[in-house]
């Protein structure tokens, strides 16, 4: 879980990972594998990545944008169907809105459609970029709550971005928190707030809950 | 390079042979013309030989490149105008001396028709009694006279200001005015005196009178025929035989005639004593439409398809910013600045051009081009950066993102360019008919000529009517195309 002030970096070290941006200097290990510009075609098959607005394709259908990668892979139509199957009883999401266009769905929906996407092929690791940054709250809290469902299911490498602190601390194992591009401290929410590894620390959980009893 | 070589000898060679069938004549855009055009085609008809008209083409660099390039083997103009205007030695005075210098392009030029059409200043009959107005000299006792000088006369060195300063004209009492317009002023008394060529057969129509020109200032502009040297020697003979037939009197009356009828070919037909003529009104008016209607689709489908298959690669390539991106769109945006007959006078001398459909064609391309690269490069352009990041996180290739998420989701915006090009297109090749390619055009040059609005109309308003069209065909298009996605 990948915490921090706005312009801290959590987003553009999400876009390192995955070499939308490449690094100035410094290298990207992916498995042990240094992701380079040949090699990162095929590494972003092995991702899922989702940020805040969706950014589903608004031509497509949810069905065409979630199945956008498979058939450009060639995966045949009896498999994707199951998958399609699979994903939605994950994500929660009625099978039969599948046909509609992003346009035609809620923020939530589009959230759960643009989670089916990065999902399709089984992906090792998942990236989230605020993935409930854009939705009101009384939704973001039953996505939160299927999220942390989902990755109990899935068991797999996920790193999520958010700027909220009690969302880190529902859905994290572990809290990275982040100022100005570089890494303060990593730990449980206990850890931090017990063993602030500096001043900073303190003065954003303060921050956070000031917030959210204001 | 050499491929381009061949090209280039493999399009002059077919030229030539497709010219070498009818004797194609030429005609500039005014009356006389026209007429002299009609005359020369039933003159080598007569002669056994086939012909073709290109009636009405936009000036004198125009038809003279055309000659030359041989897509026209002749076309009648003026001794003054060949010395000033084409081969720019005011100073050859002599029909030999013309004649010696044309013969270096390989054109060859008649006798004199018999007629000298050069500039006058008319004014009206009554007025000229009233004030005992009879030569240009009388004029230096009036100051008080109001002059109503076309643009190009104000301007021409055989115009307005040496003229006054050879006669001693001192007035002030002068403006610029349209030679169509200025008719009309000197109805309304609104001006006294306008510059005028002197066979107009708006002098007599309109009771005005020419005044004389005591100092012979205005050069002579003796109507001859221009032809090719290689033009069928029976065709040369034809118009050779025309010399001498025409006095001021005689051209005056038939463009009068041809005024009067809306009809050139009947003028013609008058020259050779058929009065009542009939063969003239052969073609129809429906198919004399269809026949402009095909052509104008034509010229402006071709136009737009070449544009489409060219400006969006261009539009995706200036989508993408850089110093080709700003290059290409200064470009297309500097093409569109250019007035369109000017783009037609710089595309003519190059070969594989000349006076051709493909000269029209290429222009109109020309102009079609930037509503669809900038349409293109804006539509890309304007797709949220969210959007383009998730289609690269998922591991698409460039090609695949272009294809299947970029040009889908721009497409709207890419249509609605080709829709504004495909409507310019329309209009523009009207033009085409300028340098004799046809299309809807052609009545309107010709009725802007005889200043007949029926004739004017009888291009105008299928012209509009097939821009509605396009349009509302380019609407529907819309609905197949652009992704039902982007609708809601």
């Amino acid at each position: 879980m990948l915490i921090g002030p706005s312009g801290c970096g959590k987003s553009t070290l999400l876009r390192l990972i995955i070499r939308i941006l490449s690094p100035d200097s410094g290298r990207v290990l992916f498995d042990g594998m240094e992701v380079t510009a040949t090699n990162v075609a095929a590494l972003r098959h092995r991702t899922g990545y989702v940020i805040q607005d969706g950014g589903l394709f608004p031509h497509l259908t949810a069905r065409e944008n979630v199945l956008l990668l498979p058939r450009h892979l060639g995966r045949t139509p009896a498999e994707m169907e199951l998958r399609i199957g699979e994903l939605c009883a994950l994500t929660r999401f009625p099978e039969a809105a599948m046909n509609r266009y992003p346009a035609e769905l809620s923020g939530g929906q589009r959230q759960r459609v643009s989670l089916m996407r990065a999902l399709v092929l089984a992906p090792e690791l998942l990236l989230l970029d605020e993935p409930l940054g854009a939705l009101d709250p009384l939704v973001r809290i039953a996505l939160q709550r299927d999220l942390k469902e989902i990755f109990t299911r899935l068991q797999q490498t996920t790193i999520l971005v958010t700027h909220d602190l009690a969302e880190a601390a529902y859905l994290a194992d572990e809290i990275v928190l982040m100022k100005e591009g570089r890494v303060v401290q990593k730990g449980t929410l206990s850890d931090l707030r017990d063993h602030p590894a500096e001043p900073f620390v303190t003065e954003f959980i303060e921050a956070q809950r000031s917030l959210t009893f204001a | 390079m050499k491929r381009l070589l061949v090209i280039t000898l493999g399009g002059l060679i077919c030229g030539h042979a497709v010219a070498a069938k009818p004797v194609v004549i030429g005609s500039k855009k005014f009356t006389e013309s026209y007429v002299l055009g009609e005359i020369a085609s039933r003159a080598i008809r007569r002669a056994g030989l086939e012909t073709e008209i290109r009636a009405g083409m936009g000036g004198t660099i125009i038809v003279w490149e055309a000659l030359r390039s041989g897509a026209i083997s002749c076309y009648a103009d003026y001794t003054g105008t060949i010395a000033e205007e084409i081969l720019k030695q005011p100073n050859l005075k002599s029909e030999d001396e013309i004649r010696a210098e044309l013969a270096k392009f390989g054109i060859g030029m008649t006798a004199e028709l018999g007629f000298n059409n050069t500039y006058a200043l008319v004014l009206r009959r009554d007025v000229a009694e009233r004030m005992h107005l009879r030569s240009i000299n009388d004029l230096k006792n009036h100051p008080e006279l109001r002059f109503g000088l076309t643009h190009e006369f104000l301007d021409r060195k055989d115009g307005w200001r040496p003229l006054a300063e050879r006669y001693g004209i001192g007035t002030t009492n002068v403006r610029g005015i349209d030679h169509g317009l200025g008719y009309d002023g000197l109805k309304r008394g609104e001006i006294d005196l306008k510059d005028a060529y002197s066979t107009d057969a708006k002098i007599a129509e309109n009771e005005l009178v020419t005044l004389v020109d005591d100092q012979r200032f205005f050069p002579q502009y003796k109507a001859v025929f221009l032809y090719r040297l290689d033009a069928p020697a029976a065709a040369i003979d034809a118009l050779q035989q025309l010399s001498g037939t025409l006095n001021e009197e005689r051209m005056t009356k038939l463009n009068a005639e041809a005024e009067r009828t809306k009809n050139y070919a009947h003028a013609a037909d008058i020259y050779f004593h058929n009065e009542n003529s009939t063969s003239t009104a052969a073609e129809s008016f429906s198919s004399r439409l269809t026949r402009w209607t095909l052509r104008h689709l034509q010229l402006a489908g071709i136009s737009l398809l070449l544009a489409i298959l060219v400006g969006v690669p261009l539009g995706i390539v200036a989508s993408r910013g850089g110093f080709a991106g700003s290059a290409i769109l200064a470009f297309a945006s500097t093409v569109q600045t250019i007035p369109s007959l000017a783009i037609l006078a710089l595309l003519i001398p190059l070969p594989f051009f000349g006076i051709s459909v493909r000269t029209a064609i290429a222009a109109l391309f020309l102009y079609g081009l930037l509503p669809i690269v900038r349409n293109t490069a804006t539509g890309l352009q304007s797709i949220a950066p969210s959007i383009r990041e998730s289609a690269i996180a998922l591991g698409l290739n460039g090609r695949a993102r272009l294809f299947q998420i970029e040009l889908p989701i721009a497409s709207r915006t890419i249509l609605a360019g080709i829709k504004t090009s495909a409507v310019i297109n329309i209009g523009t090749a009207t033009l085409a008919a300028l340098i004799g390619a046809g299309g809807l055009g052609e009545p309107i040059i010709s009725g802007l000529n005889l200043n007949d609005h029926r004739t004017i109309l009888e291009g105008a308003i299928p012209a509009a009517i097939l821009a509605l069209l396009v349009q509302w065909f380019f609407d529907g298009l819309d609905r197949v195309l652009i992704p039902r996605g982007l609708r809601l």
